[in-house]
């Protein structure tokens, strides 16, 4: 086991930047998610870890050692693939053996780990038969078995469930917490999928256009987003997003104006980016005028889309449905004002209003 | 043109056999035959005329025996000229040098390639250059082909004598180097499609289980024998197939550089050869359909016993 550490690692392809100065932390033990839109630089960041890219700049460690310069086999990393990338021509057991015949092991040691790593994912009485033969999700946990028989250091998850269907990949992300809190190995996993980050990870490293956004605890990440990508990012759906006008502690939207009543900390007067969660808002008989342009009903909630008069889209999402409003009618939504969320007009950072 | 849809419905009370839909139905399926037919007529056609009645005659030859001099008639002597043929020396010599050939030429010719489309694989620049000089080999005519390497061949002018061997008898006129000889220039021209093959291969080999492999510390001889060979496995077998046959019908080097005059005696009697000599030199019509059959038959043998035994044994990646 082992951190392993980003210090302004950059990867440029053909001129662009696929990863942008990317520099943090990842803990002894802990699950850390890269999570991001695609072609975000998440997988790229993951693979420099790994060694099948090489980083422009800066330095990647495992442990104490800059492993630039190191060769993959050398990195004591075990990678778990989107696609599996199982050997084909190969049983279970000598697919799950591959990396300890390359360490040498002797074959009965060989054998007792592999038969141990395919009893943890209950692949046991499959050991004889090839990839082929196997459905997608024992597939998947061969590959698994593959990275743990070999007790590496850090395990690296490349979307290792997108390939799975709905049922499958709740079940298999269970089995993968469990497995990973019991191993105590240090993991990176890559994700675009906010559920798997919010469920998975001990901490999310959000990235976007190769820099990263904000590092934190799932919750946190929730409670307090770094920036309005993160915040409309994170969150089903996202976070609402309002361009507002601060004057003396009275924030306005769209004609209809907000006493924040020195529930927050003084705001500079002016321009600011006003963000309310969907279960933050409701519809009332007062509040910001808007209309009604698209209702989703989910079963145990409902998503009313709502615009304001500027075109600005809100959602609300309702739990108990009492209003239950139409296509085009005309709603008023109100916000709680101890959930406000307040950004920079220009930047999108997060403004501390000292909550 | 009146279809039955602009008919009139038949009266209820009338029972009829067939409903207007399924007559509707069933004309316009005969219109539709009659225009896959007539579409189908011209590959027909030529194939009737250059392939089916050839290949049926062909058998018929085979049966009839050429009358000792011009101008008298062929006759009829059934299964006994396959016999004499198939007892003959020349045909036992001819079919050990075409099986010497092929041993020669298919597994050097698909080793070659395999290696030139490794290293053009792996070059770091000048990929598309290497694979322009490596394929090159296909369209370069035999003809041209056996010109280049007879020169170099040749004791006085060639490769040889100008490294300061001094090689007699000459390697083509050799009883023991001619057949390795043309072999060699058959190795040099199936180079260019072996490498073209297993190019298409290699670059269709899936990166990730190549990089799962990079990360589980196999080293380059592991990676190569354990994980690209066995994915490349359908490749080389398609490769093995095509290039058996190529060896087997392999011509026009052996009559520009040995000759008829030679062939015998050099050994390089191969079979399409020794068809070939059957009926241009010795105008002998059934020998040579005799011979034919025969190179027919085992070739046929020999693609399905391969398809069958070794299809098997290859892995598919694509599961």
């Amino acid at each position: 086991m082992a951190r392993v550490n980003f210090d302004g690692v950059s990867k440029a392809f053909d001129g662009s930047l696929a990863v942008d100065d990317l520099s943090m932390e990842v803990l002894d033990g802990e699950l850390l998610v890269l999570l991001g839109p695609s072609g975000c630089g998440k997988t790229t960041a993951l693979r420099m870890v790994a060694g099948l890219e090489d980083p422009t700049g800066g330095t990647v460690s495992i442990g104490d050692t800059v492993v630039n310069d190191v060769e993959p086999k050398d990195r004591d990393v075990a990678m778990v693939f989107q696609s599996y990338a199982l050997y084909p021509h190969m049983t279970l057991r000598r697919n799950i053996e591959f990396p300890l015949r390359q360490q040498r092991i002797p074959a009965d040691e060989r054998g007792r780990r592999a038969e141990e790593a395919a009893a943890t994912l209950g692949l046991g009485d499959l050991l004889d038969r090839k990839p082929g033969q196997l459905s997608g999700g024992q597939r998947q946990r061969v590959a698994l078995a593959r990275a743990i028989v070999r007790d590496p250091k850090v395990f690296l998850m490349d979307e290792p469930l997108s390939n799975l269907d709905a049922t499958l990949r709740i079940q298999t992300r269970a089995d993968i917490v469990a497995l990973q809190r019991r191993l105590g190995t240090t993991t990176i996993y890559v994700t675009h999928d906010q559920v798997e980050a919010m469920t998975m990870g001990h901490r999310i490293a959000v990235m976007r256009d190769g820099r990263l956004q904000q590092v934190a605890a799932p919750q946190d990440l929730y409670e307090r987003p770094g920036n309005t990508f993160v915040a409309s990012f994170l969150g089903s759906p996202g976070m609402n997003l309002l361009p507002a006008r601060c004057a003396g502690g009275v924030l306005s939207i769209d004609g209809a104006s907000i006493d924040l009543g020195g529930s927050v900390a003084a705001i500079a007067d002016g321009p600011v980016t006003l963000g309310v969660r969907p279960e933050s808002a409701s519809l009332d008989s007062t509040g910001i005028a808007a209309s009604v342009v698209l209702v989703e009903q989910l079963g145990a909630e409902t998503h009313v889309i709502c615009a304001l008069a500027d075109g600005t889209r809100v959602v609300v999402r309702q739990r108990n449905q009492r209003v239950r409003p139409d296509l085009g009618d005309p709603v008023a939504i109100t916000v709680d004002p101890e959930a406000l969320h307040f950004f920079d007009a220009e930047t999108g950072e997060r403004l501390d209003v000292g909550r | 043109m009146t279809s039955p849809a602009t008919t009139a419905p038949p009266l209820p009370s009338r029972p009829v056999d067939l409903q207007p839909g399924s007559r509707r139905r069933i004309s316009r399926r005969h219109r539709e035959w009659g225009l896959a037919y007539l579409l189908l007529l011209p590959a027909l056609l030529i194939f009737g005329i250059f392939t089916f009645y050839p290949f049926l005659k062909n058998f018929k030859l085979a049966l009839y025996q050429n009358p000792p001099y011009p101008g008298l008639p062929s006759h009829y002597v059934g299964l006994q000229q396959v016999q004499s043929v198939l007892s003959s020396t020349e045909f036992h010599q001819s079919l050990v040098s075409t099986l010497v050939y092929v041993v020669m030429v298919v597994p050097v010719g698909l080793l070659g390639g395999l290696l030139l489309a490794l290293a053009a694989h792996r070059a770091i620049r000048g990929t598309s250059v290497y694979r322009l000089i490596f394929s090159s080999t296909v369209v370069t005519s035999v003809a041209v082909a056996a010109v280049v390497f007879g020169t170099l061949m040749d004791p006085v002018v060639g490769l040889l004598p100008w490294l300061g061997f001094d090689p007699h008898p000459a390697i083509l006129g050799n009883p023991t180097w001619a057949l390795p000889a043309v072999a060699l220039i058959a190795v040099w021209q199936f180079l260019g499609l072996s490498f073209i093959i297993m190019t298409a291969g290699l670059q269709s080999l899936p990166d990730e289980i190549l990089e799962a492999a990079r990360l589980d510390g196999a080293g380059a001889w592991t990676m190569f024998w354990r994980v690209t060979i066995p994915l490349l496995s359908p490749t080389l077998f398609f490769g093995l197939v095509v290039g058996t046959i190529y060896a087997f019908q392999s011509f026009g080097q052996i009559d520009i550089l040995i000759g008829p005059a030679n062939s015998q005696f050099t050994h390089t009697n191969v079979l399409l050869y020794y068809v070939y000599q059957a009926l241009s030199i010795q105008n002998d019509p059934g020998v040579a359909a005799v011979l034919s059959i025969v190179l027919f038959t085992i070739l046929l043998v020999f693609t399905m016993a391969q398809l069958r035994y070794l299809e098997r044994r290859v892995t598919y990646a694509g599961n």
